[in-house]
């Protein structure tokens, strides 16, 4: 089936209107960072609470390095113990956090990501994050996944919390 | 022989003690780790913890100067896209409900004012919006995910927590009730 030019045309029109305009819009909201949404990391990708709780309780293995991609005072209140605050991603002062925390460590280290500043499937900084160091080269990133939030996946589970 | 056996005794009695201090330091870090999340459920009913912030106009807000007022307390990010589509419902909510005695009080709890003050500007937003930090967080039983609302009556008690995107045919009828049954 042969398609006319224009036709050819307005299809990759509404594939970006459709797909990359939302990002497009959003990254221009906040700075120069392309917001990638948590949706697009991939299931193999994801860690579970529960795995992540059982992971810190284990003395053998490669401790993971938790980086938090949110806010800098949902990390004051309370974060995964060891977690170490790397910036909301979706924020290019935070993709610079995160930048800088990263650059000096082997791409093969074993890195845990965790927002939980909102419901997953809106969070723009998971997603983000993930992605950025992927980027990066890093090739063993996992991402926390907290379905409602913070407070509710990993908080009122009775998971550890440090300050 | 009675010497050995005294040894076995006071190594178990040993172990014994290691083993219940343990247990103890486990259940006390446990009661801590989930007091910040009880704290906030435990809110309801009790008289909303008392704080006083300058909002985004350099004016403070005090939330005892708003008793008498059914007061609705959202805690918000600038980034959080939920809240961002509650705010404005929120906004008009007070224009609609001022007379009656409705505030609402937004707590952003964003890391830098910059951002807030310019998503505040794209929204249009009337309602007095105070920057939040992790001490008024604790004092509403940790603020560890947005959105998160209190409604807080009259009486300064708080009658209501909604943890997420309200719904807002439930929460204006909350409002309501509140705004007409409780004595001003």
């Amino acid at each position: 089936m042969k398609l006319a030019i224009w036709t050819k045309l307005w299809v990759v029109v509404a594939a970006y209107a459709a797909f990359l305009l939302p990002a497009t819009l959003a990254a221009a909201q906040f700075g120069s960072v392309p917001i990638v949404s948590a949706t697009e990391i991939p299931q193999s990708a994801l860690i579970q609470p529960v795995q992540l709780n059982a992971d810190l309780q284990k003395k053998a293995g490669e401790a993971p390095l938790i980086l938090q991609v949110g806010s800098n005072m949902m990390f004051a209140q309370g974060h995964i113990p060891g977690a170490e605050f790397a910036g909301p991603a979706v924020q290019p002062e935070g993709i610079e956090l995160l930048r800088n925390r990263a650059a000096s460590l082997p791409r093969g280290k074993y890195i845990v990501l965790y927002c939980g500043c909102c419901p997953w499937t809106r969070c723009p900084n998971m997603g983000t994050a993930y992605r950025f160091l992927l980027g990066m080269g890093f090739k063993n990133v996992k991402a926390l996944y907290l379905p409602n939030n913070f407070g509710e996946d990993w908080v009122s589970k009775g998971y550890r919390v440090e300050k | 022989m009675l010497v050995l056996k005294s040894a076995t005794i006071s190594q178990r009695w040993r172990l014994a003690r290691r083993r219940h201090i343990l247990c103890a330091v486990f259940l006390i870090a446990s009661l801590l780790s989930a007091n910040a999340a009880s704290t906030s459920k435990v809110l309801i009913g009790r008289k909303a913890p008392e704080f006083a912030r300058e909002d985004l106009r350099g004016e403070t807000v005090d939330l005892a100067r708003y008793r008498g007022k059914v007061v609705l307390l959202n805690f918000w990010a600038t980034w959080c896209a939920p809240c961002r589509a509650e705010l404005p419902r929120f906004d008009h909510w007070q224009a609609e409900f001022k007379a009656e005695g409705f505030q609402v009080i937004a707590v952003a709890m964003d890391d830098d004012p910059a951002l807030v003050r310019n998503v505040v500007g794209k929204l249009h937003l009337t309602l007095p919006v105070v920057m939040g930090d992790a001490q008024l967080g604790d004092l509403y039983g940790g603020v560890f995910g947005f959105p998160v609302s209190y409604l807080i009556g009259r009486d300064e008690v708080v009658r209501n927590r909604f943890a997420g995107e309200t719904r807002p045919d439930q929460l204006k009828q909350e409002i309501r009730i509140l705004l007409t049954t409780s004595p001003r």
